[in-house]
């Protein structure tokens, strides 16, 4: 077993208004392992986001603990690096100056780190691009061009919340099969929330089943496919996945 | 995977066909827009020639011609339209400079915004105007007087739409800004203002307007120099010519003001895409 890199442990969250309380996650306990691709699946609404933006540091668990790489999280981690559902660059950036924003709020800014930046625009397509504004460039790209961003401060962690959920289906297969190839050739640890059961086998070494709201673990699967080079669109056509799908849409119980 | 750029081919007939037709509509609307002043102008003229009538009471454009160069004469005209932009700009640009200042306090936190809340709704229904002798009092009969007249009329309008822009802001782009450790100081320079350029462009161009009511306002009140004066006074005098040359005058003005303001827009607006779009 690979070295442990994420330690999740026991926890628990509840969100408090003023019309009551609201408990998202209880006793939730997994660790992460180097170079380790794992989803987080549950019904929508579960939770599941809460458990990513606590492993972040954006929001402090009501019980129980992170620790990435042997230290707490408290506050933002500068270890994890963060993807959304959408690719949120903004319209009034260049791609160039939009992939630089984490680099310029952490004051990571110089020549050193503009150098990797480019680098990483030069590999991945996007560097004759790099003066041009968000609206001019194709989904597929801007997806890339957020990753590209997330990449730049240099994360040990990724977090893929719901990350291509705004796509469109094709666009969807697409993108997941590009962005795994990046994340794979740089060598990344990946945690990902997704309520797509397809999305996660297709991705994960070990998939985390939750239950409904209040989050807690009801499975931990390790998924292996028979393949020489994975990639998702190739795992989704393997003989294995129907069976690790059932067994997952069992485990979910869902009822319309 | 990207789109291309849009790059024109060679015209084909019918949108060379479109593109004339564009050209003359352009040409026709403009054509229009010229000959309804000149007809409004031309009209007002013969109508007093031919005493239908009375220019003592409407005026005249020959009349208006020879008022402004009366006043040039005499040394005043630019005096009176000087003193009255100067007012206008002095007040426009406190009111915007305050006015987004305060915004940014009341974003920055929202206890003190819920505090001031009540006092604000009631600032904002109270016509200002009414505050007008009570700022001359103060601060004597004055140009201060008239700009703090312009600041009172113009700064809620502006923190209220300012701040409203500022709050619209996509929470989930505060998020990711968040997610790379941002503090609130940067959630505001980062994503916060520019996403918001938009809405204190549009509180500027209220502002022109309700800086001029401001310092035309004033002017009434304290009635020393400025177009303001100047319509007070040919109203007081009877004499309808020079307070219609004025407000002519200030038509003018108002109008350049605005349109320095559709200048900065354009310049701020760096991304032209962005700028199409809104």
């Amino acid at each position: 077993m690979a070295e442990e890199l994420v330690d999740v442990r026991n926890l628990g969250m509840k969100y408090q208004s003023p019309n009551g309380e609201i408990e998202a996650v209880r006793d939730v306990s997994f660790t992460v392992s180097k170079g380790e691709f794992v989803s987080l699946v549950g019904p929508s609404g579960c939770g599941k986001s809460t458990i990513l933006s606590i492993i972040s540091g954006l929001l402090k668990p009501t019980s129980g603990s992170v620790r990435i790489g042997g230290e707490w999280v408290r506050g933002a981690s500068r270890k994890v690096g963060y993807m959304l559902q959408k690719d949120h660059l903004f319209d009034w950036r260049t791609i160039y100056q939009n992939v630089l924003l984490g680099l310029e709020v952490r004051g990571a800014l110089n020549k050193e780190s503009k150098e990797r930046v480019m680098g990483l625009l030069n590999t991945y397509g996007l560097y004759e691009f790099r003066d041009k504004y968000p609206d001019q460039l194709s989904g597929g790209m801007r997806q890339r061009a957020a990753l590209i961003r997330t990449l730049a401060v240099d994360p040990e962690i990724l977090l893929l919340d719901e990350a291509f959920s705004a796509l469109d289906y094709q666009m969807r297969i697409a993108v997941t099969d590009d962005i795994y190839g990046i994340i794979k050739r740089e060598q990344k640890t990946v945690i990902m929330v997704t309520h797509d059961i397809s999305e996660s086998i297709s991705m994960s070494d070990r998939v985390i089943v939750l239950s409904k709201r209040p989050a807690t673990v009801i499975a931990i699967h390790d998924i292996k496919f028979n393949l020489k080079e994975r990639s998702p669109l190739a795992c989704r056509e393997t003989r294995e996945f129907p069976g690790y799908f059932n067994m997952i849409w069992r485990e979910l119980d869902v009822h319309v | 995977m990207f789109m291309s750029e849009r790059q024109e081919p060679a015209l084909s007939r019918e949108r060379a066909e479109y593109l004339r037709k564009l050209k003359i509509r352009k040409h026709a609307i403009l054509t229009a827009r010229i000959l309804i002043l000149v007809a409004f102008f031309a009209v007002w003229e013969i109508a007093g020639n031919l005493r239908l009538i009375d220019p003592f009471l409407t005026s005249q454009p020959s009349r208006i011609i020879r008022t402004l160069s009366n006043l040039y004469m005499q040394g005043d005209l630019f005096k009176h339209i000087g003193i009255t932009c100067l007012e206008t700009v002095a007040g426009f640009l406190l009111g915007t400079v305050l006015g987004t200042g305060v915004a940014i306090l009341l974003w920055w936190s929202d206890f003190i915004s819920r505090v001031l809340e009540p006092y604000l709704v009631v600032l904002n229904s109270l016509p200002k105007i009414a505050l007008g002798p009570i700022f001359i009092i103060w601060i004597g009969p004055g140009p201060s007087a008239i700009i703090v007249m312009a600041l009172a009329i113009s700064l809620i309008v502006t923190i209220l739409e300012v701040l409203n822009g500022f709050l619209s802001a996509d929470p989930e782009k505060i998020r990711l800004v968040e997610t790379f450790g941002a503090n609130r100081l940067q959630v505001f320079t980062k994503v916060v203002l520019p996403s918001n350029i938009g809405s204190v462009i549009n509180a500027l161009k209220i502002n022109v307007g309700l800086s001029w009511v401001g310092v035309i306002v004033g002017e009434f009140l304290v009635s020393r120099a400025g177009l303001g004066y100047l319509i007070v006074y040919g109203g007081q005098v009877f004499q309808l010519d020079l307070v219609m040359t004025s407000v002519i005058i200030l038509a003018a003005a108002a109008a350049l003001m605005y349109q320095g303001v559709v200048w900065i827009e354009r310049k701020l607006m760096k991304n032209p895409q962005v700028y199409g779009r809104m």
